[in-house]
């Protein structure tokens, strides 16, 4: 029957996709710590990375040490927080558009990027970061996840998110959010170091990223995430409707406030981090949608490793597209991701009046 | 394939009165549904039907009153034990991401086993037989977005009956059906009922209360207007004082009766 081997097809798909991408993301890894300004041998790369992970077993004896410095303390981290901040905006894509019943949600065009972006610059602009690292992704978080209560409380009546109201809501507090923003960077210019710093939140990249920031974001995507899959079959019922859901013995209420702080935890960490990488959050679910289906179980992890696919990708590309000088990683995610987000916005309008 | 036969359930609402912003949606509902029994609530648009049906499943929480299953509070139980016991059938689902028929009905048994619990056979005897009842086999590899509005009713009809529970609810399930499958529907309503599960259907069709209810309740402007057997209660004159418009009733083959509705002059 032709949709027996449909069905085959598609179950084959589903389970070679994370193995295939999971490969897919250790190559391109490495590929992103070998290449940059400065050059190192391939091998020499994989020496450095055995001797500081199996330090036993592998010697780094001969290597330059200059060598060492580039390739552990710079590129590592990045590679690294690539990989995590991608997993991170990948999976609170998938869970906003749970969230709100709506394949366009997602940390842009909600505006949940803003509010992070907000908290991070607020931070750092009353000088709170220079006590702690830790009070960054905390105050990023905070700004997401005020951002996050917000958009829902005025997008959301008796359970419906219409996608009009959630995309002009998203569009009016983004509005908002960063004319705030670009107030604090307003009052800042005098202190050339602080506003390069919030031009960098608000354009978002990887470029100057050390240990530090891994330790004050992996973390928390990463037990985020972990937490995300004990909702994730609440997911799948959530997004058919809260009646539905209820009457399949979701505890809506508390499902829909955990999935707010998980998201909002996410994009806080990340932002914290990469500043305002746009649209891995949309392009990055679709795709995965497309190979394992839209049952939450599958689509989260596989979404995770996805997204930090992508993002290693993007980031590779944003070093090496124009050396010596780097272009803004997210311009890289918004040259993917605006067209795709136009794409999606055509097509359901389509639908609706069709 | 074996069936587990349905307990005697009850499910009834005291008192029940429903403010929603300021404004009285139900007032002093009181109704008993009991196995073996269809119950039709009936009433113009926006007279409270779904809002009923809404407290009945445990919902929405009344501001009066209470619904009790079994004697137990509605209210206080855990979503995931109500879950067993009523299924509801919401009048209009969204369906914009793209799930499998079979997969839309095996979330009817995401409230039988833990959160990381794979299916059991249990689980897929339970889908593969509500998927037969509710007729969706040659639908079942199909996406649910791509499908008509009354093949999605039976696929949600489907999804309902997996579930296993005593009690269904159905808030106009043949509201978006043709001729063909609302009898289909009707007749699996039925069917339900006398193998001793408690259904309760809200419906504008006067005629298929008739003939597949044993029950009727009348709703207008969140009150009850009566309750009892359908020929008690869609008397001519509730009927125009409800509905305003003129009704006969007419004799039908096979001792049925139907209604036949003019406007009033």
């Amino acid at each position: 029957m032709q949709t027996e081997t449909k069905k085959a097809k598609f179950r084959t798909r589903q389970l070679f996709f994370l193995p295939a991408v999971t490969i897919l993301v250790c190559i391109f890894s490495i590929v992103g710590i070998t290449v940059g300004s400065t050059h190192v041998d391939w091998h020499v790369v994989l020496r450095i990375l055995g001797a500081k992970l199996l330090p036993f077993w592998v010697s780094s004896n001969g290597v330059e040490n200059a060598d060492q410095v580039i390739i552990w303390l710079i590129r590592v981290p990045r590679v690294i927080i690539a990989a995590f901040v991608g997993a991170g905006l990948a999976v609170a894509g998938a869970l906003m558009q749970g969230l709100f019943r709506n394949p366009l949600a997602e940390a842009n065009t909600v505006g949940v990027g803003s509010g992070a972006v907000l908290g991070a610059i607020a931070a750092f602009s009353f000088g709170m970061t220079t006590r702690s690292a830790i009070t960054l992704p905390v105050a990023a978080f905070v700004g997401a996840l005020f951002a996050l209560i917000t958009v829902y409380a005025l997008a959301t009546r008796g359970g419906v998110t219409s996608v009009s109201t959630l995309l002009l809501s998203g569009i009016a507090l983004a509005a908002f959010l960063s004319a705030a923003s670009s107030l604090l960077l307003s009052l800042s210019v005098a202190n050339w170091e602080v506003a390069q710093e919030m031009v960098f939140w608000m354009m978002g990249g990887l470029d100057r990223r050390t240990w530090t920031h891994v330790w004050i974001s992996a973390p928390f995507i990463l037990f985020a995430i972990g937490f995300a899959m004990y909702y994730a079959r609440d997911l799948d019922l959530l997004v058919q409707g809260e009646d539905a859901a209820a009457a399949h013995g979701v505890e809506v209420e508390s499902s829909k406030r955990a999935l707010i702080v998980i998201a909002a935890l996410i994009t806080g960490s990340a932002v914290a981090v990469a500043g305002a990488v746009g649209f891995v959050g949309l392009v990055v679910p679709h795709m995965v949608r497309i190979f394992v289906g839209p049952a939450h179980r599958p689509l989260l992890p596989a979404s995770a490793i996805s997204g930090a696919l992508f993002v290693i990708i993007c980031d590779l590309l944003a070093r090496t597209l124009r050396p010596p000088t780097e272009i803004r990683l997210g311009i890289i995610t918004a040259g993917f991701g605006a067209p795709f987000f136009m794409f999606l916005l055509v097509r359901k309008f389509r639908e609706r009046n069709g | 394939m074996t069936r587990t036969t349905p307990m005697m359930s009850t499910l009834s609402a005291n008192g029940l009165g429903l403010r929603l912003s300021k404004r009285w949606i139900l007032q002093n509902v009181s109704l008993e549904i009991q196995s073996g029994m269809v119950l039709a609530l009936i009433g113009p648009n926006g007279s409270g039907k779904s809002s009923v049906m809404r407290c009945l499943a445990g919902l929405w929480h009344p501001t009066e009153g209470e619904v009790l299953i079994d004697g137990q509070r509605l209210d206080l139980m855990r979503r995931s034990i109500a879950a067993r016991h009523i299924a509801y059938v919401p009048q209009d689902a969204r369906l914009d991401f793209e799930f499998s028929v079979r997969e839309i009905v095996s979330m009817g048994r995401y409230a039988h086993r833990g959160r990381f619990q794979r299916e059991t056979n249990a689980d897929r005897e339970a889908i593969n037989d509500a998927i037969q009842r509710a007729d969706v086999v040659h639908l079942s590899e199909r996406l649910i977005t791509q499908l008509s509005g009354g093949e999605r009713q039976r696929v949600l009809i489907a999804r309902s009956l997996a579930t296993c529970a005593n009690i269904l609810l159905l808030d106009e399930p043949t509201a978006s059906l043709d001729v063909d499958h609302g009898l289909d529907v009707l007749e699996l309503c039925r069917s339900l009922a006398d193998e001793g599960r408690a259904v309760v259907i809200a419906t504008h069709d006067l005629n298929a209360v008739y003939r597949f209810a044993d029950q009727a309740c009348l709703i207008d402007a969140g009150r009850l207007i009566a309750q009892g057997r359908p020929s008690s209660v869609l008397t001519t004159e509730n009927i125009e004082r409800v509905f305003h418009v003129r009704s006969e009733i007419l004799a039908a083959t096979g001792g049925n009766s139907f209604l036949l509705f003019h406007r009033l002059n």
